[in-house]
Formats: structure tokens, sequence, C-alpha cells
């Protein structure tokens, strides 16, 4: 890159267009909407541009402030983060588009707290020092409660409470592992960091271990992995439907973190604490993807059966994590983008749905159906289709590759029946609501009219989702292929460490007039 | 004074978990707060303690680490206390609405014993 500014872009953009909005959109919702929308296109050209940058497999090192590793902040860009600001990108993409009718309406601040939101989510995906991570977490998480709070009324408002108490006793353990990595390394940068853990002599080892897991428990909490995911479905269940479509990405901040940290830092070469969360994530992301498959079953609301698919996708990609096998690790990469598009449009198909069902909303009841029998209910299949990981669907060759990555493993049989019984309960769960949905449903007596089934900017989200998902289908072996060299960059931690730590401060551009020596 | 400083974060973070798994908003949001009380101190812990160092240089000093304390943590310590602040005020924010709304200070809205909500039963 022969401009090295591209690389804070995805975090000073939408900064930017959050201050705009506040400044000049509070009373004009077309402006707000505006530079929202041009700030969202622009982060999706420049995460395109990175993802470019990055497949060439260098990593980059951007030093804030100009001060060297490990001593100032740097953010990194390599192919695993810049996958990450693309899906970000076309997921925030998808939902705003949809958002721009009606739901931005509904109350004060939607596109700032938006822009936020996406602000922290590009921040965490690039920092690459384990204090900034935790600010940015809390930038995206306080993004987040205000855009749950979106819309107001009382659902939202309990969902809230347990959501923000929840995340804050994640936060409180989060500062708890840095901390504690803090004092038995001396450092925070994690390329550092993962030199010095390996390097760590034996007597600290139980310490590290258990700031290692503790840092897993915070990342899960994110991730929604067993036992900590049952804020998920409320939360989810309670948010409007673009943000519901959000935070399908915001799952996904955890799984990266959790991919991140389980190869860089406590990896195979991690000496005392080398794999210390591998047994873990092993056995706990498979019991979530059960659970999920059962929630989604036992789910009595539409939305809160998307939500348990949020919980069965988070499940299927941390149990290729936790084989930590190359292969095992891309398979999961693989799945990454495809499982949280389709989610997200299967959230806001949902929202139109409870507006055609009427009175029933959402809730899995026999219901007269008010209109859009054939579109609704094409659209609805097509994304089942993808959730439930069947062919043609991009979803399902993730699987596919899951399962045999899987294969070398300790204990193939489980890993294979629990996924295959899993995807098969996910199946049954979608099929039953479709069958109710569309099928058994009797005609309404009022029939809605198209336009308020769906105004044009709803109906251009949810074909964004589609067309995203479609494109995934037809694109998947240039995705394949770019997955497989993110994991092999993954494993490869030295270039990380090298590029970081090596990273050599620009000369300055300009000399400041006022000097800092004292007088 | 370590073990003084031990049995503080302890004291606190044990109030502050048995508070949190209350039912009540108040007694939550009073549990969070000091939470991050004992994770505050349990930071400038980790910056080991010692008395009477500078954490910058400072004239007159001999330029030795037996002098200086480690700055860091110290800056953690307030990042960690703003956010933690913001977060807490927001959360009071939410507990009050929601009170105003469902008329009971329970976490799960409403008053205790019976849902607020009849239809919440069903929101599942």
């Amino acid at each position: 890159m022969n401009w090295p500014h591209w690389i804070i872009l995805p975090v000073v953009l939408p900064l930017a267009a959050a201050a705009l909005i506040l400044l000049f959109g509070r009373a004009h919702l077309g402006l707000a909407r505006l530079i929202s929308l041009a700030s969202t296109l622009a982060l999706l050209g420049v995460a395109l541009g990175l993802v470019g940058h990055a497949q060439g497999g260098a990593v980059e090192a951007y030093l804030v402030g100009n001060w060297r590793a490990p001593f100032g902040i740097s953010l990194v860009l390599d192919r695993l983060s810049a996958l990450m600001l693309l899906l970000t990108a076309a997921v925030g993409l998808v939902a705003l588009v949809y958002s721009m009718d009606d739901d931005d309406r509904r109350g004060a601040y939607f596109h700032a707290l938006f822009q936020l939101q996406l602000m922290g989510l590009n921040g965490a995906f690039l920092t690459g020092d384990l204090f900034n991570l935790f600010v940015f977490f809390e930038v995206l998480l306080s993004a987040s409660y205000g855009l749950l709070l979106h819309g107001g009324g009382r659902a939202r408002l309990a969902a809230a409470f347990h959501y923000v108490s929840f995340n804050l006793v994640g936060s409180a353990l989060f500062l708890i592992a840095v901390a504690m990595l803090y004092g038995l390394t001396g450092t925070l940068n994690m390329a550092d960091l993962a030199q010095r853990v390996a390097a760590a002599p034996a007597e600290n080892a139980a310490l590290i271990r258990a700031a290692a897991l503790l840092l897993l428990v915070v990342f899960s909490v994110k991730a929604a992995l067993l036992p900590l995911y049952f804020w998920l479905p409320d939360t989810y269940g309670a948010a409007s439907a673009p943000v519901a479509a959000l935070f399908a990405v915001m799952t996904k901040v955890g799984i990266y973190a959790i991919a991140r940290v389980t190869t860089l830092i406590f990896g195979p070469e991690a000496g005392v604490a080398a794999n210390v969360a591998a047994p873990w994530l092993a056995a706990l992301a498979l019991a979530t993807l059960a659970l999920g498959s059962l929630g989604a079953l036992a789910a009595r609301r539409l939305r809160v059966q998307v939500a348990y698919l949020v919980v069965a996708s988070a499940g299927t990609l941390l149990v290729g994590l936790g084989l930590g096998t190359q292969a095992a690790v891309a398979a999961s990469l693989f799945y990454l983008a495809p499982s949280t598009l389709v989610v997200a449009g299967l959230f806001l198909v949902v929202d139109r749905i409870a507006v055609a069902r009427g009175e029933a909303a959402d809730h899995l009841r026999l219901a007269p159906l008010g209109t859009g029998r054939a579109g609704l209910g094409a659209v609805f299949f097509v994304l089942a289709l993808a959730a439930a990981s069947l062919p043609p669907s991009a979803n399902f060759m993730g699987k596919a590759t899951l399962l045999q990555a899987a294969l070398p493993s300790a204990h193939p049989a489980l890993t294979w029946a629990v996924v295959l019984l899993a995807g098969l309960g996910l199946v049954v769960a979608l099929a039953r609501t479709g069958s109710l949905v569309f099928w058994k449903a009797p005609e309404a007596l009022h029939r809605l009219s198209p336009q308020l089934l769906a105004s044009g900017p709803q109906r251009a989200g949810i074909a964004l989702a589609l067309l995203a998902v479609l494109g995934l289908a037809i694109g998947a072996g240039p995705l394949a292929a770019y997955t497989q060299a993110t994991s092999a960059q993954l494993f490869a931690r030295q270039t990380y460490i090298d590029a970081v730590l090596g990273a050599q401060p620009a000369p300055p551009a300009w000399t400041p007039r006022v000097g800092m020596d004292k007088p | 004074m370590e073990i003084v400083l031990a049995i503080f974060v302890g004291v606190l973070t044990g109030t502050g978990v048995w508070l949190t798994l209350r039912a009540r908003t108040f007694d939550v949001i009073l549990g969070l707060t000091l939470l991050s009380y004992a994770v505050n101190l349990f930071i400038a812990a980790m910056g080991r303690m010692y008395s009477a160092r500078a954490p910058i240089i400072e004239a007159g000093r001999a330029p030795s680490l037996l002098e200086y304390a480690d700055p860091l943590p110290q800056a953690l310590v307030l990042t960690a206390i703003v956010i933690g602040f913001a977060m807490t005020a927001l959360l009071i924010v939410i507990a009050l609405r929601s009170r105003a709304e469902s008329g009971g200070d329970h976490v799960d809205g409403g008053e205790q014993g019976a849902p607020a909500d009849p239809a919440r039963e069903d929101q599942r």
C-alpha cells in the first residue's frame, strides 16, 4: 500500500460519520441516512481493497501515533482481519438499507449508534493490543446497548437490563484476565505477549493458564458458547429487525477473538500455556451446537428460532476452532461468512413475515397470512435452505469440509454425530416453520397491500442479503482458497510477530512548532 | 500491605457477586459497582505495590527502575474506571425506565413472583 493510513480508515470513517450525523442529522433524517449510507458503502469499498491487499499474504502493522510496538498501540491487518472487515461492512450495508424506511424512524440517533457500532466492530478486528481490544469491545457494546433499546418497549427494556449486566460482568472478567497477563508478562501487545507467554517460566504456568481460560470465558460470552449463550435468544428476539441483523456479526467478534488468541498467544507453541483452551472448546462447542438445534426446535417465536440459529452457527464455528488443526480452522473460517449473512437475512425476512401475519406476528401458531405467500415464502425457503446447511449453499460446503477436517481428530464419530444430528434438527425446525407459516396458513380476510408488506428499502435490504448468500454459493471456490490461506497464516504466527514488532515508525511528516522540552 | 489489599479485593468481589445474583435491579447495579471497584484495585495491584515511587521521569531522581513505578496499570485503571462509570450510569437509566414502565424493580421487569407481563410466557 502506498498510502499507509488505509488500515485505520475502517475505524476513523464510521467515527467521523457518527459525529457528522450527530451534528447535522438530528433534525434531518434524510441527511442522516445519506451520511450513514455513504459511510457504509465507503467501508465496503475500503474493506474490499484491504482484502485485496491482505490476499498477498503480507501482515501489515499500523503504528498508531507513530510509536514502535510494543510500546504504542498497533493495528494489524492480516487475512483474517480483512475478511472480518468485509463481512462487517456487508452485513452492515444489508441491515442499514433495510432500516432506511421505517425502523430508523422509531427513535433518535439510530444512524449515529449504527456507525459507532461499526467502528467498534472494525476496531476489534484490527487491533493488535489486548487492552485496546477491551476498549473496542466497550465501544461496540455501548453502541449495541443503544441499538437494542431502539424502538423502546417493555420487552426490550427487560432484555436490555439482562444484556447490559451480563456484559458488564464479562468486561470485569476481561479486565482481570488482561491485568493478570500484564502483571505476569509486562506487555499487552498481542505479538509481544505471544513471545513472552511462550517463554514464561514454569512457576507462572498456573496463573497464565488461568488468565488464558478467563479470556476464553469472556470471548465465549460474546460468541455465545455454552453455558454463556442464554442471554442471546432473548436479546436478539427483542431487538428490532435491522439491529438483530447487525448483531449477527457481533457474536462473530467473540469467534474472531477466540480464533486470534488461541492461534497466536495460546497456540501449540505457547510453552506452559500451549493449547490450554482446546479441550474445553471442543466439548463445549459440540454441546452448544446441540442445544442451539434443540432451541430452534422448541422455539415458540420465529424470531427466537432465528436467534437459536445464531447459537447453532456459533457452535459449528467453534467446533472447527476446537479441533485446532489448520484444515478445521480453515473450514470454520469458510463457514463464518455465509452463516452470518444468512442469519442476518433471515432476521429481516422474519420481520416481514410478522407483518404479513398481522396479529399472530411471529408466534409459531397457525394464523392467516395477509399476503406474500409466494414472494416471502420463496425468500424464506432459500435462506432457510442455506441456514440448515443444505446444498447448494456455501454453508453446506463449510459443514462438509468441517466434517472432513474432523476425521483425523480424537473423536470423529462423536463430532460427526452431533454436527449431523444438530443439522437434522435445524432442517426439521425450519421445515416445520415453513409449512406452518406458508402452507397450512389460511388466506386472511383483509389482504395487505404489497407496499405495506415491504417498502422499497426493505425489499432492497432483503435482496442484498439474498444476493450475498447466492454470491457466496457461486464464489465458494475463491472463498475456500482465501480461508485456507487465512488459516495457514494464523498458524504461521512468527510472521505476525515479526511484522508487528519489526514495524518501523514513519519519518515525522511535520515538526511541531512548540517544543516538548521544559523551558 | 499486600495481604490487606488482597483481602479487600476478595471481600469486594464476593459482595459484588452476591449482590449481582439478587433479583432486584438496585442490588444488581450495586453489585456490579463493587465488582468494578475490585477489578480496578486488582489492576492497580498488578503494577506491583510500591510507595514513594514516581510514575513519570522526575528531575533529581536516580535513573533507576528502583526509583520508579510502572505507570501503565495506572493508565489502564483510569480507562477502566471511566468505562465502568459510564456503563453503570446507562444501567441505572435502563433500570429506572424499566421500573417506570413495569411498576417494579425485579430484574425481569415487574414485581417479584408474578410475571409482569402475562404474554411474556408466550414470548419464547
